[in-house]
């Protein structure tokens, strides 16, 4: 217990607190739509596309945020555009763009003289080392999600539930769609610092997929994946720190079982 | 009478591909229109171009000012697992300017109705996913008709629809014609045929019959191939389907 208020007390531990509070808003609200819109390889995409710019700003010496945010915009514009418009089948233009984005990490990473020690962390993710800089943007990028989400929730729903026929009564579903794109790709880069790009889509599709057990209403959705994201990272967190593991790998553990478990108790009750 | 939507020398397809070619149609106040023709045929294209989602690749599409069309795509396109309710379906067909404007208590009134309306007010706050194939058809006429629309266009609207419903459907319909313009594409034409006012067939081109009678001749003469299943020597009036499955 004394161990425990040890804990909290350092500072990395309450910046992980933070992280955890922050990613788990905007990954429940990006997450359920990812995941009602069947999103969920577009946004494998996105996250492994980004290591592409990481690669080049390492390269250059630039920071590794921006260029893969720059990567994941262009990637997430690029799948909503080419499957549109070119012709090309939507995940065969996906998986194009994820291992582009890997090879050209990979290319330059190479190409970089010396030692990337922070490789490994963009990689795995690390939530322990967030820094001020970190849970600043996560709060901006909460603070917008949660207000578009409030002021826009029906033309957000209705196009994401049926594009075409929210265009024919006068909604911009285009360009909602390309807006969204946007944003899911700055939360997944965002929360690429806690899960690293390997780990990073659990966040996104664990919690709501649990909250979808429960719930077939978007907004519910929302509020559970909230909840049980918060749950579970918090939850694994602590676990990493008293076994000593890599914590996200832990927080996927805990997400998971979670989801297990609840979907065990359903059975159970519903058979009853 | 001024027209409601004219099709005028419409050219339009995909990927480069020309589906329809030369299409003019015009629509008029209290027209029941019936599209047929063979799966291909530019059907779907035509509504696509008439609904505004795809840019012919010429021609032009005439609206009156202020002109609301209602539609019913065909179910297949939707996706059942979306976590969205019966009441938020219908409300998605509210035009966008009414999105948060329009008074909630009135819209609720207005879904109230229309849930009256198809028989299935107790499913109000059910998610779409947990509705059957008719009953969710329900819904989506139920969205098509919140906007009030001047015209109304279903797509197969009888693929999904119970045969209890059926009946009551096209009842719905003939009521709804007294308000509204409909525009209704079938693959079906003995069902077509008793209900519409006049025929369209749609093959590449598109061929308007004046009338609600067709007959092998007349199908023939605008290279429709489209059968017609009768009893007896070639009728003037298709039978309608049977009541049994």
């Amino acid at each position: 217990m004394n161990n425990f208020i040890e804990l909290i007390s350092f500072n990395f531990f309450q910046n992980a607190l933070w992280a955890a509070l922050l990613t788990s808003l905007m990954a429940g609200i990006v997450g359920t739509y990812i995941v009602a819109r069947r999103n969920v390889f577009i946004s494998g995409g996105i996250t492994h596309a980004s290591f592409g710019g990481m690669g080049i700003a390492y390269f250059l010496g630039l920071s590794p945020i921006l260029g893969a945010t720059v990567f994941a915009i262009g990637s997430a514009l690029g799948i909503e555009w080419t499957s549109k418009k070119a012709g090309l089948r939507e995940d065969s233009a996906i998986a194009i763009i994820w291992s582009l984005g890997m090879a050209i990490g990979i290319i330059f990473v190479f190409l970089t003289p010396g030692y990337t020690p922070n490789l490994m962390s963009f990689l795995f993710g690390d939530i322990l080392t967030v820094k001020m800089i970190d849970l600043f943007l996560l709060a901006i990028l909460s603070c917008i999600i949660i207000l578009l989400t409030v002021i826009f929730y029906h033309p957000i729903l209705f196009t994401a539930f049926d594009s075409d026929y929210a265009q024919t009564v006068g909604y911009k579903s285009t360009l909602i769609r390309y807006i969204i794109s946007i944003i899911i790709a700055l939360s997944i880069v965002l929360a690429i610092k806690i899960m690293g790009i390997i780990l990073v889509l659990s966040l996104f599709t664990i919690p709501p997929s649990t909250a979808n057990l429960f719930s077939k209403n978007f907004k519910s959705i929302i509020y559970i994946s909230v909840v049980i994201s918060l749950t579970g990272s918090i939850s694994g967190l602590i676990l990493a720190y008293i076994f000593d593991l890599p914590s996200g790998a832990t927080i996927i553990f805990t997400l998971t079982g979670m989801y297990a478990l609840l979907r065990i108790l359903k059975y159970v009750f519903e058979k009853r | 009478m001024s027209n409601l939507l004219q099709l005028k020398n419409i050219s339009a397809g995909y990927e480069g591909k020309t589906v329809l070619r030369e299409v003019n149609l015009n629509v008029n106040p209290n027209d029941f229109v019936g599209i047929i023709g063979p799966n291909g045929g530019g059907k779907t294209t035509l509504l696509k171009v008439l609904l505004e989602l795809i840019e012919p690749y010429q021609g032009s599409v005439v609206k009156k000012d202020g002109l609301r069309i209602g539609y019913l795509p065909q179910i297949n396109t939707i996706d059942k697992k979306f976590p969205i309710s019966v009441k938020e379906v219908i409300l998605s067909g509210r035009h966008a300017n009414n999105w948060k404007l329009g008074s909630n208590k009135k819209n609720a009134q207005k879904i109230d109705e229309l849930l009256q309306f198809v028989g299935m007010n107790q499913y109000k706050d059910t998610a779409i996913g947990d509705l059957s194939g008719g009953q969710m058809q329900r819904i989506f006429l139920c969205r098509a008709l919140i906007s009030n629309p001047h015209l109304l266009i279903l797509d197969e609207p009888n693929t999904y629809v119970d045969k209890t419903f059926e009946e009551n459907l096209y009842n719905l319909l003939s009521e709804l014609n007294k308000d509204m313009a409909i525009l209704l594409v079938s693959h079906d034409v003995g069902t077509i045929s008793s209900m519409v006012k006049t025929i369209a067939c749609v093959n590449g081109g598109l061929h308007y019959h004046e009338s609600n009678k067709i007959t092998n001749e007349v199908l023939k003469s605008y290279n429709c191939p489209i059968e017609i299943i009768s009893h007896g020597t070639v009728p003037h009036r298709v039978l309608k389907t049977h009541k049994h499955e």
